[in-house]
Parts: structure tokens; sequence; C-alpha cells
């Protein structure tokens, strides 16, 4: 089974929990099979699983719980970025280990926890992420750029407390 | 600042997703400015941490073989019922449970990590490593790559066309994939070393799950496996083609 342990890896980071990773797991790969008929050949497979792994996680009452916390601002698009002003001094994750970007990812909210996993993790283009998510490109590099600050501020917090 | 003009595209730049003119440009910013090239540092260090903390947690074996149980227990026959008339349903599941006194567990679950292995090369971007029409070009691809040799039929007169190949795996043993096309639909043709028990090797014309047709024999030592969703016919025509060079 081709993506299995990705996606079960995917679906315990959503859910924080193994039991429901792996009910999750077993939902997506049965709504898969079952709904196999509307994929179209040539479009993108991974994308296509992702994103019935995702929409189930949604409707979970986890999911429920983790999107109704979401702040409003996440969705803000057209809200401006500040520039990032960083001296050599606060480079971090330089000495961060794993475990420490682990639990500032576990921390995070899902729908930045996500789009981190997809990004980086899975190594999805926008393109994909855009189709997982079901959210426009513009949204995908927005809620990325978020999603990365507030992981680095997550590191920076949890180091301060070490 | 010129600097926040680029710091924005960081990001895309770092992802992969910046269009070459830009990239270029960025790139030789970043060459003569230190903070954007510090910043760029930081983040592609950012980067890495998340890709190397991304895999975090391993299913358990127990969980695996619960799925492949109940991947390999639905058939196309169990889902498709709903909507076929009752006379319709009660054939087809005679024709199931003849299936299922014919084929045994393991085979089922090797038909369905292939029927697999081809969804997921339909899905691919790139399907194939050795991209030819040629099978002179893909035959000797494969030499040094796999433990055996195979021959490729002459198509040529025939509706097929070969797209290419590449290497696979089936019980941690490397085989062959090749890719066959005839008019829209693609046949994915698996070729194995043979070490499974007699009884598996027989000769069979088997539908499986998904609606994908499947033909497996053994000859010479080696395990031929074709599947794809074109006729049953096709399938046939296309082993018979295999069967006649090999």
């Amino acid at each position: 089974m081709p993506l299995f342990e990705r996606l079960y890896n995917f679906a315990h980071w959503l859910t924080q929990d193994r039991q429901e990773a792996e009910d999750l797991v077993q939902e997506t790969y049965a709504k898969a099979l079952k709904g196999f008929r509307s994929f179209r050949p040539g479009t993108n497979f991974r994308a296509w699983i992702y994103q019935i792994l995702r929409n189930t996680f949604l409707t979970s009452r986890t999911g429920l719980k983790s999107t109704t916390m979401v702040p409003l601002e996440l969705e803000s698009d057209q809200e401006s970025l500040p520039a990032v002003k960083e001296t050599p001094e606060s480079i971090l994750l330089q000495r961060s280990d794993r475990q420490l970007v682990q639990e500032a990812l576990g921390q995070l909210p899902v729908p930045y926890r996500e789009v981190l996993l997809l990004c980086e993790f899975e190594e999805m283009s926008y393109q994909e992420i855009s189709a997982t998510l079901a959210i426009p490109m513009g949204t995908v590099m927005s809620r990325l750029s978020r999603a990365r600050r507030a992981l680095r501020d997550a590191v920076q917090q949890l180091q301060g407390t070490e | 600042m010129a600097c926040e003009r680029w710091t924005e595209k960081l990001d895309a730049y770092l992802d992969g997703e910046l269009p070459a003119s830009e990239a270029g440009a960025l790139a030789e910013h970043l060459r003569g400015c230190a903070a954007c090239a510090a910043e760029g540092l930081r983040k592609v260090q950012q980067k890495r941490a998340v890709q190397a903390a991304g895999q975090r947690f391993m299913p358990d074996p127990a969980f695996r073989a619960r799925i492949q149980d109940s991947i390999a227990a639905r058939s196309p026959f169990v889902w498709s019922r709903r909507w076929l008339p009752i006379l319709a349903t009660a054939a087809v599941m005679l024709l199931a449970g003849a299936l299922l006194l014919t084929l045994s567990g393991s085979q089922q679950q090797v038909i369905g990590e292939l029927v697999d292995q081809h969804v997921a090369t339909l899905a691919s971007l790139n399907p194939v490593d050795v991209i030819s029409t040629d099978r002179h070009t893909v035959k000797p691809w494969f030499a040094g790559k796999i433990p055996f040799t195979f021959n490729l039929p002459e198509l040529q007169g025939s509706p097929f066309i070969l797209v290419g190949g590449k290497v696979s795996y089936l019980g941690q043993s490397p085989g062959a994939e090749l890719i066959f096309r005839v008019r829209q639909h693609q046949i994915s043709v698996f070729i194995f070393q043979d070490r499974g028990p007699r009884e598996e090797r027989e000769n069979k014309a088997v539908r499986t799950a998904l609606s994908f047709e499947v033909r497996t024999w053994h000859h010479n030592g080696l395990r031929y496996f074709v599947i794809g969703d074109a006729s049953a016919q096709d399938l046939d025509n296309l082993s018979e083609l295999i069967k006649a060079a090999g």
C-alpha cells in the first residue's frame, strides 16, 4: 500500500492520538476505494487521497474542535505580512533538536501544522497543497508564511522555557 | 526598501515555486546581500528542521495487517452491487465466490499490492524512469538493476505502444514494471522472479479490486502480472504477445 506510512503519520499529526489516527486512515482507505470512480487518471492521486483524509478528519469530533478554535486572522489573506527583521543572533533552530521542533509543531493550530507538513515533509507543490486543502494558491502562500512564523515563535518560546 | 521586495519572495524561492526569471534575480541579490542571505539560511534551516521532525509516527504492524485485510476483502462486485439489478448481483456474487475458491489469500494480497503500484504509476507525473517505445532501449536499461532478464514482444502491427519502464519491488525483490498503452488505457506488466508456492504458479485470469483486469502466469522461473483498465480482450492479446516473446 503506497502512502500508507505517510498517510498514517499525517493522520497522527492531525489527531495527536494513535487510535483516532488509525480510525482516520481506515476510513480514508474505505472512502478512497468506494469513491475510486471519482478519481480521474492523470490527476494527482496523492492530493486526492490526502484530501479525503483531511475532509474525513474535519468532520470528526477532534477535527471540528480543532477548526472552531482557529483564530479568524488565519484566513484573512488581505492582511499584509510584516517585514521580517532578523539579526544573525536571532537565527534560531540551529540548536533546536528534532524533539523541540516536534513539540512546537504539535502546539500549532491544525491549519498551520498541516500546511507546514504538506509543504516541508510531504514536499508537495503549492498547487498540490491548494488541491489538498481546497484553498486558493494565494492562501497557501500566506498561510505558509504565517505558519512558519508561528513555528519559529513556538520554538523560541520552548527554548526560553527550557 | 529593496530587500523587502526580496524577503517577501524568499519562501517561494526556497520552496522552488518562484518563476525562473525571478529566481535568477533573487539568487543574484542573495550573493550580494548578507542580511537576505542570513534570512535565507535561517529559512532553509527551519525547512530542514520541519522535514526531519515531520516523520514522527509509525503505524502499528497489526493495524497495517488489518487495513490490508479490509482492502483485500472488498471486491469491486461488493461495491457495485448497490447499483446493479438484483439478478446481476446474484450472478456476480456467484462469480466472486468462485474466484475466492480458486484464489489463495496470499495471491490476492500480491495482486492487491501490484494494483496499488499500477494506480500509483497512473497517478504519477513521472510514470516511467526509462522513456522509450523501443524495446531495444528499454530491455538493456534494466541490466544490472534487476537480477534477471526477459524478452519484450514485437508490437508492430498491434494496437499496443510501449511507453517505458521502471524498477518495481515485490516482497523486497526487485523486478520490472513495463508500461504499455492501448488507445487511452495504460497497462502495467510486472515481471518478478517466481518464488511462490507451486499452487500459486498456475496460470490465472482474474478480475480484481477496483475493476482492474489482471492476467498472471509463470514462465521460465519468472512470474508475469498484466494489470490495466483496458478490456479483457486487450489484456489477453497483450499477454499472448508477451508469452510469445518469452
